[in-house]
């Protein structure tokens, strides 16, 4: 066995075994850090493919970003356990109907399955050869050239996502009081402030 | 002997030394920096710091490592057991995981991935996870609270790093930490690095590495007049042991990347003089003498502060060099216009 | 409001921060300010209060008379005395007991005293291993004037043009 398949092996059995401890952990915390170690297994996988990149990326985007607020919001939650344990066998004939339905599905799309002769061909057409271009260069080259405005588009709709989350969620309360940084950076201590010298016995 | 080194097992024991080497130059290194630290805000505050054990004080951070080994443990009642034991693990391996793409000169680097700076940004995106999963395994609200500010703030200044380092690679054409270095080259010494043409973003990454470290005045996770300390409340013994260094691995490992990025890594200075890892360890030292410093002198912020700097100067800031960046990169592109002095593409675009 | 642009060129080149540094590094520079405690340290009024001590008389006569004036006006009531004629008649102490770890140090039972017998020497250090040590007795109060006396002395005449 060389050391590539074994990394393989072990990087498989962690993904699929953390993947099952997600759905079967009871913390819903839990769930998200097995999911977090789904996601690193798989990133190991891809770098074993030679993605390199792509592995990074799955890393930073998933791992980095997306997990840290799944782990959030999980952990923000007030979930009483015991009611939902209780709750499951209620929905235990729904689920199991949408889980043999998707079943049957999967098997009859799987019997069905057959390769295009130039579906081999096809696949590598846009990837040049590992030795000239390593995997950045060669995604770079593909996504900022032929692809360039479904690339653009997919970004402006995350972009228009997100605005529009933030247009739902913002309250703009006009009766609070507000900090001006700018104004605040502006006071000149020479302007608003005067040093007196008052005499004893005086007063001013 | 050759033979030996050239099978299998050799290059394993090969590869095994080389970590060792590189880990126990940040374990010495660690202890160092914590007693650098605490005798620069001593200067600073005109007291002399750790000066009785050992000649200087210097074996001051030996003693302390060995009185953290053998304390009790102690797991306050309530917390996660594995994900509390797990966490502060993380917080040391992390970083300490970065270290594999640094290099100290050319050739002194444990890998040479071609996407280095990738790896260093998601193993760097990762290092919450320690603080995450602390604070919440600790069941103390105070703890609770240091990590959701720890992890809003890291993920924030994470963004404006990134972009910064986007800028970067635009000039360098490459992800490698080799080629940046290797990019800055050149025969003016010190004026050929990228702290020149990257000028404003020397600062905007300095402080960012400041907040992304949880180091002050951005040490807002374990304020102790507002939240004791943070994340690590709860913890004791080696644990918070493992918390500590993973910190000062952490900051040690901006150190390293601010010269890497900005300063020429192992170049040196002055155009006559031989490059070597010597420089790289020198710059380091500086700029963590500047993290100190910084520690000394800049009192705490506000986390509202804090947020508005990340999103609000910073982002748009950096976000607007990468694109000035990536325009004066093609404009001086394959035609050297100023010089190739944006452009310094070691990969030859093809196609 | 008119556009300060000294003051916007100052917050973009982080003059604050340049200020702070120079500061810093000035008092980096600085010499320190802190005592090397167990080599050096600081210079003691004569009027300190620390530890106590029962003086004697250059002839080796003890001072105090077991007028109870100190055990009187002890605010802690550290003081424990108990007299008896000497041999001689004179009346004098068969027990002088202070609680070390009671006491406030006040000065009040040297003020009391009318022979200068109960001082509180110019010693601060006399930390002790163990919570029995601090019950000082006649004998330990004696030994501690045998052993400060020319401290002490020299104390209360440098205080004395002030009282």
């Amino acid at each position: 066995m060389t050391i590539t398949l074994f990394a393989f092996y072990v990087f498989a059995t962690l993904a699929v075994g953390a993947g099952l401890l997600v759905v079967v952990a009871r913390n819903p915390v839990h769930s998200v850090l097995w999911l977090i170690l789904t996601f690193f297994s798989v990133a190991g996988l891809f770098v074993l493919m030679g993605a390199e990149y792509i592995a990074m990326l799955l890393a930073i985007v998933y791992v980095g970003a997306v997990a840290v607020l799944f782990l959030f919001v999980v952990m923000m939650l007030d979930v009483d356990f015991s009611e939902l344990r209780g709750s499951i066998a209620n929905y235990f004939p729904m689920g199991a109907l949408i889980g043999v339905i998707l079943l049957m599905e999967l098997g009859l799309v799987y019997g069905h399955w057959n390769f295009s002769e130039a579906a081999q061909a096809l696949r590598q057409s846009p990837t040049p050869d590992l030795v000239q271009a390593h995997n950045t260069l060669a995604l770079g080259q593909v996504i900022y050239t032929d692809y360039i405005y479904l690339f653009q588009t997919s970004g402006l709709i995350l972009l228009v996502a997100m605005i529009g989350a933030i247009v739902l969620t913002m309250r703009h309360r006009p009766d609070i009081k507000r900090q001006s940084v700018i104004a605040q950076m502006h006071r000149d201590p020479a302007k608003t402030m005067e040093l007196k010298d008052i005499k004893p016995g005086q007063g001013l | 002997m050759a033979e030996f080194f050239a099978s299998n097992f050799g290059i394993f024991l090969i590869m095994v030394g080389q970590a060792l080497l590189v880990t126990v130059f940040l374990l010495v290194s660690a202890m160092f920096l914590v007693y650098g630290d605490r005798k620069i805000w001593g200067a600073v505050q005109m007291r002399r710091g750790p000066n009785v054990v050992g000649p200087w004080g210097l074996l001051q951070l030996m003693a302390d490592f060995l009185k953290y080994l053998v304390k009790e443990v102690i797991i306050p009642a309530g917390v996660d057991k594995p994900v509390y034991l797990l966490a502060p693990l993380l917080a040391l391996v992390l970083p300490m995981a970065m270290w594999a793409v640094v290099p100290f000169d050319e050739t002194w680097i444990l890998s040479d991935l071609n996407v280095a700076v990738l790896y260093i940004f998601a193993i760097g995106s990762l290092e919450v996870y320690g603080v995450i999963m602390g604070g919440w395994a600790s069941n103390s609200k105070y703890a609770f609270l240091g990590a959701l500010r720890s992890a809003a703030q890291m993920i924030s200044y994470e963004v404006s790093i990134g972009f910064i380092i986007v800028g970067l690679i635009i000039s360098t054409g490459s992800l490698s930490l080799v080629d940046i270095v290797k990019a800055q080259e050149g025969s003016y010494g010190f004026l050929n690095w990228y702290w020149l043409p990257h000028f404003p973003m020397v600062f905007l990454f300095f402080i960012s590495a400041l907040a992304e470290t949880n180091r002050p005045p951005f040490d807002l996770p374990e304020a102790e007049s507002e939240l004791v300390a943070g994340y690590q409340v709860e913890y004791s013994s080696t644990p918070f042991l493992l918390y500590m260094i993973g910190e000062y691995f952490a900051i040690w490992m901006m150190c390293a990347l601010t010269v890497l990025f900005f300063f020429g890594g192992w170049l040196s200075p002055i155009p006559g003089l031989p490059d070597g890892a010597i420089w790289m360890v020198l710059k380091m030292a500086f700029f963590f003498f500047m993290f100190s410093m910084v520690k000394a002198i800049v009192p705490r912020y506000r986390y509202d502060q804090l947020m508005r700097i990340g999103w609000k100067v910073f982002l748009p800031l950096s976000l607007a060099w990468v694109v000035i960046v990536a325009a004066l990169s093609f404009y001086d592109g394959a035609d050297q216009n100023l010089g190739g002095f944006y452009a310094r593409w070691t990969v030859e675009a093809e196609g | 409001m008119a556009f300060d642009y000294a003051r916007a060129t100052k917050y973009f080149l982080l003059m604050d921060f340049v200020k702070g540094f120079k500061l810093g590094m000035k008092y980096f520079m600085a010499p320190k300010a802190t005592l090397n405690y167990p080599h050096e340290k600081g210079p003691i009024s004569p009027r300190f209060r620390g530890e106590h001590a029962l003086r004697r008389y250059p002839n080796g006569e003890e001072r105090c008379i077991a007028c109870k004036l100190c055990e009187a006006i002890c605010p802690a009531q550290a003081i424990v005395i108990d007299a008896e004629p000497r041999e001689d008649g004179s009346r004098r102490t068969t027990r002088y007991d202070i609680d070390m770890t009671k006491c406030i140090y006040c000065g009040f039972c040297q003020e009391a005293c009318p022979v200068d017998a109960i001082v509180e020497g110019p010693n601060f250090e006399f930390a002790t291993e163990s919570r029995e040590e601090l019950f000082y007795d006649k004998e330990k109060l004696l030994d501690n004037g045998a052993r400060w006396e020319a401290e002490i002395a020299r104390n209360i005449e440098l205080d004395a043009p002030y009282r």
